[in-house]
């Protein structure tokens, strides 16, 4: 009988002892993942995870290249529908453990797939704050994003044309200010009586006093390139205006008698 | 010895001062040239297009058929936009100028709706004819107009480079001929605004709205300053301005502008004087190192907007822009997601505030609509879509179509390829309203040699 008792608690503690070992096998894995959860729009080193452990699985074909985009939605989408998880293509706590079960030797591919030093998964924690640089980088020196999310309808090039607009145009004023000149290159796409593209825009001749002498091509800063997104987003703080000028220094009598909307800054924007 | 050295030297260097002068004066001649030919050739180019476009309209009043009728219609719109793009490389932007370029996009609108229309079943009708022989008169006045100005210009050698130096110099505009020739083509344009184009021309009107329809009393400065409070992070105290809206404006509204006390940061903000509702904001400030997810900002700004009682919206997009993420809100009515009813926020990913929102375009169009019952099912509707197309998910949805109608959809996300498509078949009639092609994320270009 004691010997039973003796045997019993033996096996007890060895199962603890496994039953422990594998609950801290699984939480190691899933440390893997910082604990953000994922949707689409997301950039960063957990979506180069998830996007390498669904292609790992055959789930998503597309690059592994740290954006959250429609590819790896679906792909996602399909895999908790295999796997009998809540389908919403958002990658919460379940869905990453789930995950991480299901891909044990999941090569992740840290900054592009061309990167050599690439970590397993389940190897190293990713102790870091949630998507940022913390996290213990691979040997790789670029940034864990090799793309980048864009408005629809826009490419990168063309936020830089703007930007340069914007900044060769309006760089002393304020924020707003650089919004609502970005805005006016937007209204004037959508209306009649301006050209219909970006470049068409910004390079009508006399439209724009810095594509005239020169100012376009200074570098812009980050601010203008922020307030070129904002407006592309949808922020027009000019009332849909389609001109402005600066008071001071116009040199068109004609701008004056268009009907004016407000002054932000030292530009007054009219229609 | 000296001397004939000093005269050597001094020789050289004017002969050579002489010669690069002569090298910098032809290089800048040949630029001039060069930017005049580039002005030459647009504006030529836009008045043969003109003769053209008085040409096609001629002929398809003419026609009968509705085989040749619709590629022709087709023809007008090409040339249209065209001449569009032609006006757009001369250097007319100060110039009175706008109503003739509006006049061309309204032929191209009417052409190119009556073109790409199903003409055997719904053929063109009186009116529209009537439409077409004004268009056919009008654009003979233009072209007339225009090929006055072109005389001159081949007639007197005038150069577009003087238009470009008047306007640059000048006060008021002077007589220039070129610019007092476009000037007659705009007054001859301006007392046709008249011309009826029919549905076609709703889309030149579409921004006009003006919160009408927002109920509401009329607010005061104080009022908007405390709205302001209530949706900015702000903090109490600081620089106040408030400012009202220009003549010009569609609507009255109040801008207010607060500095933080604390962090001398700017929040900035319009709001509408009837009923006071928030038109946009905007905080501008650094955002630091990200803190928090996607995710979790997404659910701040769903509760700002619960907070702030805007209800019955649905989550439809969402992107992170380096370290602020960006969110489209739709109108949700019994399931059926309304797109024109969108309102934008941007939340910081550092501490989850605020720093930005914009509700124009929510304000504009929403109202309580009835919505109708679908008249096809979601079944039928799926026949109409391409079979290439793998489905992932379908919902109902109101969406502006073409015309600038609110139509009632059967939406469908799918795949192609490597691609995710969305598509609105109308829940009408099985119309095809609209097919999406939805950006992927764009590479970085850094590294490319």
């Amino acid at each position: 009988m004691k010997n039973f008792r003796s045997i019993l608690k033996v096996l007890a503690s060895m199962a603890l002892i496994l039953s422990f070992a594998h609950f801290s096998e699984v939480d190691q894995r899933a440390e893997a993942f910082t604990d953000q959860v994922l949707q689409h729009g997301a950039v960063g080193e957990d979506v180069n995870e998830l996007q390498s452990r669904l292609k790992h699985i055959g789930f998503y074909t597309g690059k592994v290249d740290g954006v959250f985009g429609w590819g790896t939605y679906w792909a996602l989408r399909n895999f908790q529908y295999e796997f009998g998880l809540k389908v919403d293509g958002v990658a919460g706590w379940q869905t990453k453990i789930k995950l991480t079960k299901a891909t044990p030797n999941a090569k992740i591919y840290w900054g592009g797939e061309t990167a050599g030093g690439g970590k397993t998964g389940g190897g190293t924690t990713g102790g870091g704050t949630a998507g940022g640089g913390a996290t213990a980088k691979p040997a790789a020196p670029k940034p864990a994003a090799t793309a980048t999310n864009t408005p629809n309808g826009f490419s990168q090039n063309d936020i830089q044309l703007m930007a340069n607009a914007v900044y060769g145009e309006a760089r002393g004023e304020p924020y707003t200010g650089q919004v609502a000149v970005a805005a006016v290159i937007l209204n004037r796409l959508d209306s009649a009586t301006f050209p219909n593209t970006v470049s068409g825009v910004i390079f009508e001749p006399r439209a724009f006093t810095a594509v005239a002498d020169g100012q376009i091509w200074l570098t812009p800063n980050e601010t203008a390139r922020k307030a070129v997104l904002d407006a592309i987003n949808g922020w027009d703080p000019t009332g849909n205006a389609l001109y402005y000028f600066n008071p001071d220094t116009a040199t068109s009598a004609w701008i004056w008698t268009r009907p004016q909307i407000k002054k932000i800054g030292k530009h007054i924007f009219c229609k | 010895m000296l001397r004939g050295i000093a005269i050597a030297i001094l020789v050289i260097g004017i002969a050579g001062t002489a010669f690069w002068g002569y090298q910098e004066h032809r290089e800048k001649t040949a630029v001039l040239i060069n930017a005049e030919n580039n002005y030459q050739r647009a504006f030529h180019d836009l008045t043969y297009q003109m003769d053209l476009l008085n040409d096609k309209i001629g002929t398809t009043l003419a026609m009968n058929s509705r085989s040749s009728l619709s590629p022709q219609l087709a023809e007008v719109w090409k040339i249209t936009s065209q001449a569009h793009s032609d006006v757009g490389q001369l250097p007319l932007t100060l110039l009175p100028f706008n109503k003739t370029e509006e006049f061309l996009a309204n032929i191209g609108n009417f052409s190119y709706k009556t073109a790409v229309r199903d003409l055997d079943k719904e053929p063109l009708n009186d009116k529209e004819y009537e439409t077409l022989k004004t268009l056919y008169q009008q654009s003979g006045e233009i072209q007339q107009d225009l090929r006055k100005v072109q005389h001159m210009v081949l007639e007197n050698n005038l150069r577009w480079m003087d238009v470009e130096l008047a306007l640059a110099t000048e006060k008021g505009q002077s007589d220039n001929t070129i610019i007092d020739g476009f000037k007659t083509v705009e007054k001859t344009v301006e007392s046709y605004t008249e011309t009826d184009f029919g549905p076609a021309a709703v889309n030149l009107q579409k921004k006009d709205e003006n919160f009408e329809k927002l109920p509401g009393k009329n607010i005061s400065k104080e009022e908007a300053v405390r709205i302001t409070r209530n949706y900015a992070p702000v903090k109490n105290g600081g620089e106040v301005r408030v400012t009202e809206n220009g003549k010009g404006s569609n609507y009255g509204f109040y801008s207010v502008s607060i500095k933080d006390p604390g962090t001398k940061l700017e929040a900035n903000m319009d709001i509408t004087k009837k009923g006071g509702y928030p038109v946009w904001f905007l905080l501008d400030r650094e955002v630091n190192k990200q803190k928090i997810s996607l995710n979790d900002a997404s659910n701040k700004a769903i509760s700002f907007l619960k907070e702030h009682d805007f209800e019955g919206l649905d989550l439809f997009e969402s992107a992170q822009y380096d370290n602020i993420g960006v969110f489209t809100f739709v109108a949700v009515q019994d399931d059926v997601r309304i797109y024109p009813d969108a309102i934008n926020m941007k939340v910081a990913l550092d501490n989850g505030e605020i720093i930005g929102f914009s509700a124009e375009d929510y304000l504009k169009s929403h109202k309580a609509r009835e919505i109708p019952q679908p008249g096809i099912t979601i079944e039928e509707a799926k026949k109409k879509v391409n079979p290439n197309l793998k489905i992932m998910d379908q919902k109902k949805a109101i969406i502006m179509n073409d015309l600038n109608e609110e139509v009632l959809c059967h939406e469908f996300s799918g795949v192609l390829g490597e691609d995710t498509f969305r598509i609105y078949i109308n829940a009408e009639d099985g119309t095809e309203e609209k097919v999406e092609k939805l950006q992927n994320a764009e590479p970085i270009y850094e590294d490319v040699v």
